[in-house]
């Protein structure tokens, strides 16, 4: 395995580069260059995100469309997330479990992860996405691994979306069954990160950041990141995010890096987004991202509006989540408590499956099967 | 030889046809008849980790036709313990004795890992499996495949779904002059000339998923890659012409020695 300098080192030659020299500075001709490359470099991609390669959207898109059949055909992939607990430590100005709220909470006990795991598995789906607050007294890595036992009698696929754990607990989790994990580091600007985030574990920046390299350590297939889009300026948070997942695949080869493009949705709270990310700059991000990683895949989640999502199908999309319900327990209550936050696209999993048809596109239920246990 | 009497037999089945297809990538399996049909082919590989056991409608095991030879991979696995296990489970699940080992530690270009294939191979060959591996046209990893009891070699044309073509030509050349078994080459054929090229050098047989996937007419190109196979088998049998590196020229040199 390649020796590491850690991410945040890797990322601190852009942390005070002259972006809008670097953009000012892009002619037609060097977008053109750039789109007949087959590999390209970080500065490459950067250029993709820049105004100047707005109006080359359309060739972005062609070519996206081409690679993304050649790696992972006219297919994708469902998953469905499952709330285990809402309990939440943190005073994170923008996320509906913030301790800042006061609703009521809940965990899940065992019983009804049981209960929700069934109702899910009845759908078809096969992998699952499970996420708590942060708050490990309560939802404990032992919480988690008790969950996980559940879960893998029911999907082939068990990920996690969790606080940032260390090591030996994302050991812990892998060798329970959880192959994939999810850790969105929100915002990559540490100023912003530091202002956002009042209060509560979540704070440690650098904790946050070097999570997904460990879960790529401790054996995880497939590990999934993202910038959550509206805190801060979209193209530093995608460009950022892309430079993340080439160190990630560059030094855990082995591992499937997957990125995500969430944007921010009502939820309980005030929060505003800080900063507007449109469709069109959310196509630029996603067609950038594919010309660069080629190869990675890209999750679109229901936060996105169905019609939005049906045209992201086969352009670099490659797995979506689907009868999603942010609420604890919100699978066999339809009472639950308020989400983390509010959906946009409501079809259940036959719905989507339909729809993904519809699109020219096979709906992948099973693209995992457990390799951790007795050989 | 004749061409009627070239047979090819591999784990102990007699193939007509010396096209492998795949079944992922399409936009829908029950398209996977007709590929089959109009291919000819009649080996399919399946990714184990795709495959619903349970499901009676998610599942892509009930449009291969029964007639064809499956051959599930081990995709997914990145190390010979996980490659074993997989096959296991196929075995157990009543999907035949063939496995084609595939270990990819590589997310980022595809490429197999030949120590741990051989490594996988010797243990599933022992277990009575037909282990047809996955390599980069290595003719050491070869060689120990051969000791390891494979029942064929799958050397890469190209990386998986690049469609390049025959980019390590020279190192299949090579695979198929040393080595005993029969040369399936996998993955990188991404046109039919291509799958020409490589039965003319005396492949045994070819293996590709996205060409045909990714064709806005797959089972027009399923019929074009059956054809291609074909005719490049047959031109292997028939001896290719001598390629003329120095010109005959019209007004030799050295005719006058002969005035």
């Amino acid at each position: 395995m390649n020796k590491t300098r850690g991410i945040y080192e890797e990322l601190k030659p852009y942390r005070n580069f002259d972006y809008d020299g670097f953009f000012s500075g892009l002619a037609d001709k060097d977008i053109q260059t750039i789109l007949a490359k087959d590999q390209l470099t970080a500065l490459d991609y950067l250029a993709l995100l820049s105004p100047a390669a707005e109006k080359y959207l359309e060739p972005m898109a062609q070519k996206a469309k081409a690679i993304t059949l050649k790696y992972f055909g006219k297919t994708i992939l469902l998953f469905t997330p499952i709330y285990l607990s809402d309990y939440c430590t943190n005073k994170c100005k923008y996320c509906g479990f913030s301790a800042l709220n006061t609703q009521p909470r809940k965990m899940l006990t065992l019983e009804q992860v049981e209960q929700e795991a069934q109702v899910i598995a009845s759908t078809g789906l096969k992998h699952i996405l499970y996420l708590t607050g942060d708050a490990p007294t309560i939802s404990s890595v032992q919480y988690m691994k008790n969950c996980t036992k559940i879960l893998t009698k029911y999907f082939s696929s068990v990920g996690t979306e969790v606080y940032s754990l260390t090591l030996e607990e994302y050991k812990e989790l892998y060798e329970a069954g959880v192959d994939s994990m999810t850790m969105f580091q929100e915002t990559y600007n540490e100023a912003l990160y530091d202002d956002i985030h009042v209060a509560g574990p979540k704070k440690d920046y650098h904790f946050r950041l070097d999570a997904p390299e460990r879960a790529c350590q401790a054996g995880m297939w497939c590990v999934n990141i993202g910038a959550l889009m509206g805190l801060d300026e979209w193209r530093r948070e995608a460009f950022f995010t892309g430079l993340h997942a080439a160190y990630l695949q560059d030094h855990y080869p082995e591992v499937d890096i997957n990125i995500s493009v969430p944007r921010m949705r009502p939820h309980t709270g005030d929060f505003q987004p800080l900063v507007d990310m449109t469709d069109m700059n959310t196509v630029q991000y996603i067609l950038a991202y594919r010309l660069f990683m080629q190869r990675s895949g890209i999750t679109m989640s229901t936060r996105e509006t169905v019609d939005f999502r049906n045209h992201m199908m086969g352009i670099g999309v490659t797995k979506m989540s689907a009868g999603s319900c942010t609420a604890v327990g919100g699978h066999i209550h339809k009472n639950a408590n308020s989400g983390q936050f509010d959906i946009s696209d409501e079809r259940d999993v036959e719905e989507m499956k339909k729809a993904i048809r519809q699109q020219g596109f096979q709906p992948v239920m099973k693209n995992w099967e457990p390799l951790v246990g007795e050989s | 030889m004749d061409s009627q009497e070239d047979k090819f037999i591999l784990g102990g089945r007699e193939l007509k046809s010396r096209l492998f297809i795949g079944s992922g990538k399409y936009s829908d399996d029950r398209l996977i008849p007709s590929i089959a049909e109009h291919s000819g082919a009649e080996v399919i590989t399946v990714a184990l980790r795709r495959i619903d056991f349970e499901s009676k409608t998610d599942n892509v095991l009930i449009h291969i036709p029964e007639t064809m030879q499956l051959l599930p991979n081990t995709s997914g696995a990145r190390t010979a313990e996980e490659a074993i296990r997989l096959a296991r489970l196929s075995k157990a699940a009543g999907c035949g004795n063939w496995i084609k080992v595939e270990i990819i530690s590589d997310a980022k270009y595809l490429l197999p890992d030949g120590y741990e294939t051989v490594k996988a191979t010797e243990i599933l060959a022992k277990e009575g499996f037909v282990v047809l591996p996955y390599i980069s046209p290595d003719l050491m990893v070869a060689r120990s495949l051969v000791d390891a009891g494979a029942s064929a070699v799958m050397p890469l044309g190209a990386p998986i779904g690049t469609n390049r073509g025959l980019k390590t030509k020279e190192l299949i050349r090579i695979l198929i002059e040393e080595i005993s078994l029969p040369i399936i080459v996998d993955a990188g054929i991404g046109a039919p000339s291509h799958a020409v090229e490589a039965m003319e050098m005396g492949a045994a047989a070819c293996l590709l998923n996205t060409a045909i996937a990714s064709s806005p007419q797959p089972l027009v190109m399923a019929e074009a890659f059956g054809q291609a196979v074909a005719a490049g088998r047959k031109a292997f049998l028939a001896g290719l012409g001598v390629d003329q590196t120095i010109a005959q020229a019209s007004s030799p040199l050295t005719g006058f020695l002969h005035e």
